[in-house]
């Protein structure tokens, strides 16, 4: 017999599928490269945030150090192309495993840590890699690396001009980071990880290996934010450490999912269907003046979203409760 | 290198140490009050710098004595802060710790914004100052001035506070509500009074540091957020919860930051903080006098 829980896995199945169509013939219609170019960032702040959302929004990890895992993977993929010739499809998978094995590696100290000392490892972490980057000459300190440019090609996964490869790889990036949140969060480890999220102390009584369910939580997410910022690397072709690397970036990649609904499937790609194309606009549109009020209506909108709505905004679709059908 | 400029670069180093302890140390109070990490505390030192700045282009008050004003002008603003935003994000059913980490990053973006509209991502400097530039010789050690008085207003501020909390009612109460801000309730004590109190002091304190800081550091936008991150190892360094740790984490990274800045490029100085800290919480979770 159906369960409500299994009935309602297979209509988000069925919605995402859906949704991932619809979302694939839009550029068809919609030409303008400036629309075109918010809906590749929307897509990867989606991926990104999703792929944030497993480490700390099931498994209760608060990272705000994501932007490693992110500039780790732009990294890889650029210096392994512009350095050695390696094509970056490679380079991404390179860099994933790269990010899942250093994640692994560093939450094997700092999972022992709890709530904001491990928040504040992770951005001490993240900001250790970055002031290295910035004064590692062969890796273009402070500067940056730029991907050469040499005419549209598939291998090397650039284009000039047409946003639309660019688009459907973000898409099947955002399908994949949440067919695997979705996959995960009916396999054993989602019941850990919640367990662990919940009460860790009541958990490890209960059998749950708490260490290593934060692992496997922490290398997943690091491979997937890993490929996301390989996927920008060639999205921009030009890389620096500040703006790949810097803490702010990782309170961004966070954003969408705490505004959308932490811990939630849906909640980090609505928070980035909203927060995104908000972002640009405000700042292209007010924000030319270089006078801050894109910051301002920005700011003033987390703080309305995050007080008004601390669930998520997800929280605004939730059925109505049905008490007698239990 | 010479042991003298080994003592020269301590010495520097102790007397940023105290002024870091001082930014920091509004922090861990109202994170010790009531568990809430400010993230726009780096954007009341910018402000604070600033309020310091146009005091001093508009009515050539100078730092030293616009500090116990912009300190006043602080201790209302970080109490609005609290009446108007954080107020409501404590209250938050779900997920109180992501609605208090982003209101407060919301509020900090804000507030650059702000900065930005009305005072241009221009860098500014207060020019002339009774201290600006100038040093003490101690037996062939020079000290800057301005970090000199920074240094003994952090130790007076940090005096101040711990009598404050010991031996005044008002002080107590804050300790009382931060054992248990339900109980307080039935003694009469009004938890939201107190709470307003708190981050009106916490950003009274970080007022007076970013008077004092704005003699010797340009002063624009983004400011806060080199500071901020600073303050956040400092606190958590010290222990969260405890305002002596804050002080004692302010002279660790000073003089940790010196050090480095010895032996690695000026440009990593940071690192070593940041290490120290990975180091100290690796053996002690609760860092350093953490008491939870």
């Amino acid at each position: 017999m159906d369960t409500d829980f299994a009935k309602r896995r297979r209509r988000d199945l069925i919605v995402a599928f859906c949704l991932a169509a619809i979302a694939a013939v839009v550029p068809l219609f919609v030409k303008d490269v400036y629309v075109q170019n918010i809906m590749v960032l929307t897509l990867m702040y989606g991926a990104l945030s999703q792929s944030w959302n497993i480490l700390s929004g099931y498994c209760g990890q608060i990272s705000l150090g994501h932007a490693l895992y992110f500039g780790l993977g732009a990294y890889t993929t650029t210096i392994l192309f512009t350095k050695f010739g390696v094509l970056p499809w490679f380079g991404m998978i390179g860099g994933g495993v790269i990010s899942a094995v250093i994640a692994m590696a560093l939450g094997y100290p700092c999972f022992r840590l709890r709530g904001h000392y491990f928040a504040i490892a992770t951005i001490v972490i993240a900001e250790i890699a970055l002031l290295l980057i910035q004064n590692w000459e062969w890796a273009g300190a402070a500067l940056g690396i730029t991907i050469p440019m040499s005419g549209d090609s598939w291998l090397k996964f650039q284009f000039a001009r047409s946003k639309l490869p660019y688009f459907y790889f973000a898409l099947g990036l955002v399908c994949v980071a949440w067919f695997v949140t979705w996959w995960l969060e009916d396999s054993k480890w989602g019941y850990w990880w919640r367990a662990v999220k919940d009460n860790p102390d009541a958990a490890e009584s209960l059998g749950v290996v708490v260490f290593n369910s934060k692992m496997g939580a922490a290398a997943v997410s690091a491979f997937l934010t890993a490929i996301g910022g390989a996927f920008y690397a060639q999205f921009v072709s030009y890389i620096d450490p500040e703006s790949v690397m810097g803490f702010q970036f990782s309170l961004l990649m966070a954003l969408p999912a705490v505004l959308g609904g932490i811990g939630t499937l849906w909640g980090p790609m609505l928070g980035a269907v909203i927060l995104i194309p908000l972002t640009e606009l405000t700042r292209s549109f007010i924000g030319g003046s270089g006078r801050g009020v894109d910051l301002i209506v920005y700011g003033g909108l987390i703080i309305a979203i995050s007080l008004a709505r601390p669930q998520g905004l997800v929280s605004l679709f939730a059925p109505k409760r049905k008490e007698a059908t239990r | 290198m010479t042991a003298e400029t080994i003592i020269q670069s301590l010495a520097s180093g102790l007397l940023m140490g105290l002024l870091y302890g001082l930014i920091a140390v509004g922090l861990a109070l109202i994170f010790g009050l009531m568990d809430v990490v400010n993230f726009a505390h780096g954007e009341f030192l910018m402000i604070a710098m600033y309020a310091t700045f146009f005091l001093f282009a508009f009515f050539a008050i100078d730092p030293l004595l616009a500090a116990p004003l912009v300190a006043a002008a602080l201790f209302v603003f970080g109490a609005l802060v609290y009446l108007l935003i954080v107020r409501f994000a404590v209250r938050a059913k779900a997920n109180a710790g992501m609605v208090q980490i982003f209101s407060t990053f919301g509020l900090a973006i804000v507030m650059r914004g702000v900065a930005q509209f009305f005072f241009t991502p221009d860098y500014r400097s207060v020019t002339h100052s009774w201290l600006g530039g100038k040093t003490v010789s101690l037996g062939g050690i020079f000290l800057p001035q301005p970090q000199l008085i920074g240094a003994a207003v952090a130790m007076a501020a940090f005096g101040g506070l711990y009598f404050f909390i010991n031996r005044t009612d008002f002080g107590r109460a804050l300790e009382a509500t931060r054992e248990d801000a339900g109980a307080v309730a039935l003694v009469g004590i009004d938890k939201n009074k107190v709470f307003a109190l708190g981050w009106g002091l916490g950003a009274a304190l970080v007022g007076l540091a970013g008077a004092i800081m704005s003699i010797f550091f340009y002063i624009y936008p983004d400011v806060g957020a080199s500071f901020a991150l600073i303050a956040y190892v400092t606190v958590a360094l010290g222990g969260f919860g405890s305002v002596f740790g804050a002080f004692a984490g302010g002279i660790i990274v000073g003089l940790v930051e010196a050090s480095t800045a010895l032996m690695l490029p000026p440009s990593l100085k940071s690192v070593g903080i940041y290490a120290v800290y990975l180091l100290v919480v690796f053996v002690r979770p609760r860092g350093l006098f953490g008491s939870m």
